[in-house]
């Protein structure tokens, strides 16, 4: 069959062709089996070589016990769970070694469940392996194309049904059942696509920390997740505070966009010895050493946590984005491109810090109009 | 079809048989159950085409099985789940009984998964088996497209089976993103997080496609749902359609098998579907859900309820994903930053974009597109039912574990973190150190794991040609010291001789009879250089002139003593009597 | 030839023989290893100051200088308070042992009234936060109401506080340059609570202005509800994430199917 020969010359077109320098063909055995001295023959199937159980009854016997004792085995463990689903108590717990003190029920339910299908599955394997015949049978492979007599058929039988649809005599059908066929998709398409959400990309630009949300005051750093707010003389060297701003509360009280709000306004305060800020405008941002930074990263989002006190970097767990908070978090390793936006504060009269500005830029991962 | 039905002894125990009549039997008409049904649909020529099919015995064959099994198991609890998951991002105040939540306001998905493993009863156990049976369904799915990849069963005619397993593969790790991300907790919901951060990152569409995907801004109330229609709805439906295809063309086409004895090209060697392999294949299936189940029973997985739920100002130390999409974050955490630009006040970004989002198309478009090009390098259009030893193919297997160690690389980059605190190592220097492996190690290995086939395919010329060595010493009458070699029987030497060396493709006419070059395709010539590159460094199999040709040198040696032959023959005649005795005893 | 000698060239002889001379020399070394040198005892003084400062000048001023005003070795522990002495030493991070990336829990070298001796002289240098009020470090119990709201209420501070370095378990996290934040099981409550108030090596502070001591409480609370919680799925491989989980499901759970496939496909005895 055509299948089974190697490459044909000329096939690849352009008169000089690809062919194989040297190439066998094992499949048409030889007509005698040993005398072709450039391929070894197929020696056959081995002789089948018997089993314990087909030899010898008792081991027969044995192995038929030993498969209706894992399958009744696995009965037991059903019972077992069936009853443990009711007797055991929800707030049951015991002493298991390794796992500490572990839920009962847990445990005694999977442990059964587990073992009553397992014993089924070990119980049909070694049903299959010991008992069932073991004889390696032959079936026979028929190449995957068909005869030319058949695919000669299909080709009548389809130019026929096409010929009478006459729609190459009729190009006016063809191409309007292009055209309607390649659109009607559309409509399906657009209500999905135009519904998904509202789309409202100038909106990644604003936080709350936006004065125009508070009527144009400055607003009030306060403690995450109390919501309390701070003064400046609780922030002493060396601390870190993470921090929501005060117009928070409204939407905390309304119970509704919680999260969209706090996902752009997560703020980090520190304070470091102002001496060791080397960015004039980072200082000026700050008061006395205390500065306030968005806490999303700028890679793609996560917060930026990780404050090390000592080398004053900023580590972002997820793809370990650091950021340097005396140079104005400049970002000194990582995939994260940007430094994290400053965020602008100073002390009310009362004595509390506030943000008089909101960020100067979008703050989180970038986008394609970050810049515009 | 030939079977060999011997008598054997334990048949005795059917003497008390009530003997059927032969040929009544052949007669008789279907009874009960099975008459009505082939009253209706007609199944009986069906059923009998259906249960004599052969299916070859190897451990490597499950493996696709293993992934078919946990894949049922996933859409058997994940349907029990969905009785009492509530996939809702409402935010409301957790009153169940786990009592470091008690008071919390969190989403109502994260409510309802905290009741599943807490308040329903036997629920953390289904919940348990779910996702271990989903993280054991895409290790089982690499392993075995690993398997066929390096057996070369994606060959003529697989190729359409094998573009099918690489879009289940691709399914399979989003569907898994898309569960673990349901239960909205502080770990999954800081990968939605970075989800969005890389959406947002596409060139001119992001910002949209983000507002898109997320209903507005992030998260919205939006994701959750929208990922559970994606989870229990449309994915599944499209991995069942295609799986069903996938099983359905190894029936077509029937599996391939390994070389050895009695097994060729044009047919398969091994057991029928009834009774041995529903019985194996069957039992299997409880084998793997117990499994599954067992390990449920005893390791903790995903304990969200430690967690605690998504707030965007919160994160743990070790952020990572479940391990399947480890590769892709991986990749996040070695793309440096300054891939990223701006023109025009357009922000590129050339650090995310790549590494997230075109990463899955690109590394599954060349995995899918594999058997083609290996097709047109080779120029091989046969048909090809046996399988490859992999040291049979060396730069396939060289270029397969190039490739899985530019994928570990990056799997391994995921883990930097965990790896620096359990190594006492410092993840600055692991990302460097990966970032450079990412270029050497799949040149490294490439050329290694060459190197390594070649040399067993000496190794196995060598056994041909020499024997096997016994580990017998003889001495002979003359002083001289040898080991004896058992000659291999012709079973033992078939696998080892029965493969191809195929040879490079070369032009066939460079110059006319003028000496003139021939204007030969570029492409001609690409595909001239790919092959030798392909089919270079080959060993050929030992042919049977060979093996003739180095016993007479043998003789020539031996000949003083004359006995070396004998000696030779009887010796590994005794080996091979004595195993048959064992195996026969008890 | 006796049994032992008629076995001796069985396979699996050579695995008992490796496993006796390991046991055999990982024996007689933790049996002849030198132990660690005693702290130098101090002089007989009644005073605890006076106490501590000898253990100082002793112990630590080789690094930290005679008047505790640091060195190139060491900084400075003026204003440190007894808190930081308390948890460095109660701890067993100092003194430090040798040069490392930064001061590991350790064995811990001086008793509870060498510790308080220390920790007197070094609050006496210079204003500092001192030894928690034992009121804020016990522990509240899940049970009643107002302490399970308390519980949860640490929870939430922990995750925006803490989580982020310590993971959400305390089990530790990786910071940069080979720096790591310890895990946080097994530590006492008091230990907890005076690491936040002093911020240690890399650790920033957690004054008790940012968080007060009932939130430090709620907060140690928590942390002690964790460890003490019946682990309802089973084992936690170490609370870390799907990294592990990702390891065990490719080592034992494919390892024990293929397993399983390996004997389905072997042919019966």
């Amino acid at each position: 069959m055509n299948d089974h020969e190697t490459t044909e010359p000329g096939q690849d077109g352009q008169g000089a062709a690809l062919v194989p320098a040297a190439s066998h063909d094992h499949e048409t055995l030889p007509a005698s089996l040993v005398t072709d001295p450039d391929h070894f023959a197929n020696p056959g199937l081995p002789p089948h070589v018997h089993r314990a159980a087909d030899d010898y009854p008792a081991a027969a016997k044995r192995a038929e016990r030993q498969v209706a004792t894992m399958f009744g085995l696995s009965m037991l463990f059903t019972l077992v769970f069936l009853v443990s689903y009711f007797a055991i108590p929800d707030e049951a717990t015991f002493f298991f070694p390794g796992i500490g003190l572990a839920k009962t029920q847990n445990v005694v339910l999977g442990l059964s469940l587990g073992f009553a299908i397992f014993l089924i599955g070990i119980g049909a394997v070694h049903w299959a392996k010991t008992l069932m015949s073991d004889v390696e049978m032959v079936e026979e492979r028929h190449a995957q194309a068909s005869t030319p007599e058949q695919r000669a058929k299909a080709v009548t039988t389809v130019s026929e049904g096409v010929a009478s649809t006459q729609v190459n005599r009729r190009p006016l059908i063809k191409y309007s059942l292009g055209g309607a066929l390649g659109l009607f998709a559309l409509p399906l398409g657009l209500q999905v696509a135009g519904s998904l959400g509202p789309v409202n990309v100038e909106e990644l630009k604003h936080t709350i920390w936006d004065p125009k949300d508070n009527g144009g005051k400055p607003i009030r750093l306060m403690r995450d997740p109390e919501m309390t707010p701070i003064r400046l003389d609780e922030v002493t060297n060396g601390s870190v505070f993470h921090v929501m701003p005060e117009t928070l509360q409204k939407y905390i009280d309304e119970g509704k966009g919680v999260l969209e709000a706090k996902a752009k306004a997560a703020v980090i305060l520190m304070r470091l010895d102002p001496d060791l800020i080397t960015v004039p405008k980072a200082k000026d941002w700050g008061v006395d050493g205390v500065l306030a930074y968005s806490k999303i990263c700028t890679h793609v989002g996560c917060a930026v946590g990780l404050y090390e006190q000592q080398t004053h970097h900023l580590l972002c767990p997820c793809h370990q984005s650091t950021f340097d908070v005396t140079q104005d978090c400049k970002v000194i390793f990582g995939p994260a491109r940007r430094p994290l936006p400053q965020l602008k504060i100073i002390v009310d009269d009362a004595g509390y810090l506030v943000a008089p500005q909101g960020f100067m830029e979008p703050v989180g991962p970038s986008f394609w109009e970050r810049a515009r | 079809m030939s079977t060999i039905h011997e008598s054997r002894p334990a048949d005795a125990l059917r003497a008390g048989d009530r003997q059927a009549d032969e040929r009544a039997s052949a007669q008789k008409p279907l009874g009960g159950i099975a008459g009505w049904m082939d009253d209706r649909l007609g199944a009986a020529k069906g059923v009998s085409f259906l249960a004599k099919k052969v299916f070859p015995d190897h451990w490597s064959f499950m493996l696709g099985e293993i992934a078919m099994y946990s894949m049922i198991i996933c859409l058997l609890t994940g349907a029990f789940l969905t009785f009492w998951f509530v996939p809702s991002a409402s935010p409301v105040v957790y009153d169940g009984s786990y009592v470091p939540l008690q008071g919390v306001t969190m989403s109502d998905a994260y409510r309802s998964t905290l009741g599943i493993s807490f308040d329903i009863r036997g629920g953390l156990l289904i919940r348990q088996i779910h996702h271990w049976a989903a993280l054991i369904f895409v290790v089982s799915v690499f392993v075995h497209m690993a398997r066929v990849f390096f057996t070369g069963a994606f060959r003529k005619p697989r190729e359409i089976n094998w573009v099918f397993g690489t879009i289940l593969s691709m399914l399979a790790a989003i569907e898994g993103f898309a569960g673990y991300s349901l239960p909205d907790d502080l770990l999954s919901g800081t990968g939605i997080r970075a989800m969005n951060g890389f959406v947002q990152s596409v060139p001119i569409i992001g910002s949209y496609m983000a507002y898109f995907i997320f209903g507005g801004a992030f998260p919205g109330e939006a994701i959750i749902p929208r990922l559970y229609s994606a989870h229990v709805l449309l994915i599944p439906a499209i991995l069942v359609g295609l799986f069903t295809a996938h099983i359905l063309l190894v029936f077509v086409h029937k599996h391939t098998q390994f070389p050895g004895p009695g097994r060729t090209n044009r047919n398969v060697v091994g057991y029928p579907l009834l009774p041995v392999y529903i019985a194996k294949a069957g039992g299997f299936f409880f084998i793997v859900f117990g499994v599954i189940a067992l390990i449920s029973a005893v390791v903790t997985i995903n304990p969200i309820w430690a967690y605690g739920p998504y707030d965007p100002s919160a994160i743990t130390a070790g952020s990572q994903p479940d391990w399947y999409m480890g590769f892709a974050d991986g990749a996040l955490r070695l793309l440096p930053g300054w891939l990223e630009f701006e023109t025009f006040g357009f922000t590129w970004s050339m650090n995310i974009f790549p590494g997230s989002i075109l990463l899955l198309p690109i590394m599954w478009g060349i995995i899918g597109a594999y058997p083609f090009v290996e097709a047109w390098v080779t120029g091989d259009k046969r048909e090809h039912h046996l399988l490859d030893r992999p040291r049979n193919a060396p730069t396939r297997t060289a270029i397969g574990v190039a490739g899985i160690s530019m994928y570990l690389v990056l799997f391994l980059a995921a883990g930097n973190d965990i790896m620096a605190i359990k190594l006492h190592l410092s993840i600055n220097d692991i990302t460097q150190v990966l970032r450079l492996l990412f270029f050497v190690a799949p040149v490294v290995t490439f050329w290694i794991t060459k190197r390594i086939c070649l040399s067993l395919q000496r190794a196995d010329r060598q056994k041909v040609l020499h024997g096997r060595e016994t580990g017998t010493i003889w001495r002979y009458a003359d002083g001289r010291f040898e080991e004896i070699h058992a000659p291999l029987t012709p079973e033992e030497r078939w696998p080892l001789v029965q493969h191809e060396s195929l040879a490079p493709l070369q032009l066939s006419v460079t110059k006319d009879a003028n000496g003139v070059d021939n204007p030969v395709s570029r492409k001609q010539r690409r595909r001239a250089r790919f092959s030798h590159f392909y089919f270079n460094d080959r060993v050929a199999p030992p042919t049977p002139a060979e093996l003739e040709a180095e016993h007479h040198a043998h003789e020539h040696v031996a000949a003083p003593t004359g006995e070396h032959e004998a000696i030779e023959a009887a010796g590994a005649a005794q080996e091979r009597e004595t195993i048959k005795a064992d195996k026969h005893r008890g | 030839m006796n049994a032992l000698a008629a076995r001796r060239r069985h396979p699996a002889a050579i695995a008992v023989l490796l496993l006796l001379g390991l046991l055999v020399t990982g024996g007689a070394y933790s049996f002849l290893a030198p132990k660690d040198a005693k702290a130098a005892a101090p002089t007989a003084a009644a005073d605890a100051v006076a106490q501590g400062k000898d253990l100082f000048v002793a112990n630590c001023a080789t690094c930290h200088g005679v008047q505790a005003q640091g060195t190139k070795s060491g900084p400075s522990l003026v204003g440190v308070g007894a808190a930081s002495v308390d948890f460095q030493v109660g701890t067993g991070r100092m003194p430090l042992p040798g040069p490392n990336i930064q001061a590991p829990k350790n064995k811990v070298k001086f008793d509870d009234e060498q510790i308080a001796a220390l920790a007197a002289y070094v609050a006496q240098l210079g204003p500092g936060p001192s030894v928690p009020d034992s009121k804020y470090t016990t522990v509240l119990q899940p049970g009643t109401t107002e302490n399970n709201k308390a519980i949860a209420e640490g929870g939430e501070i922990f995750r925006v506080n803490c989580a982020m370095c310590h993971n959400f378990a305390g089990a530790g996290g990786a910071l940069t340059r080979g720096k790591y934040a310890p895990s946080l099981q097994e530590t006492s409550p008091r230990h907890i609570y005076e690491a936040m108030v002093t911020g240690p090596q890399s650790m920033p502070v957690f004054n008790d202005m940012n968080l007060s001591p009932e939130a430090k409480q709620k907060v140690i609370s928590y942390l002690k509800a964790q460890e003490a919680e019946t682990n309802v799925g089973g084992l936690t491989l170490g609370n870390l994430g799907p990294v592990s989980e990702g390891l065990f499901a490719w080592v034992f759970g494919l390892g024990i199917l293929i397993g399983c496939a390996v004997w389905l496909g072997k042919k019966a005895a």
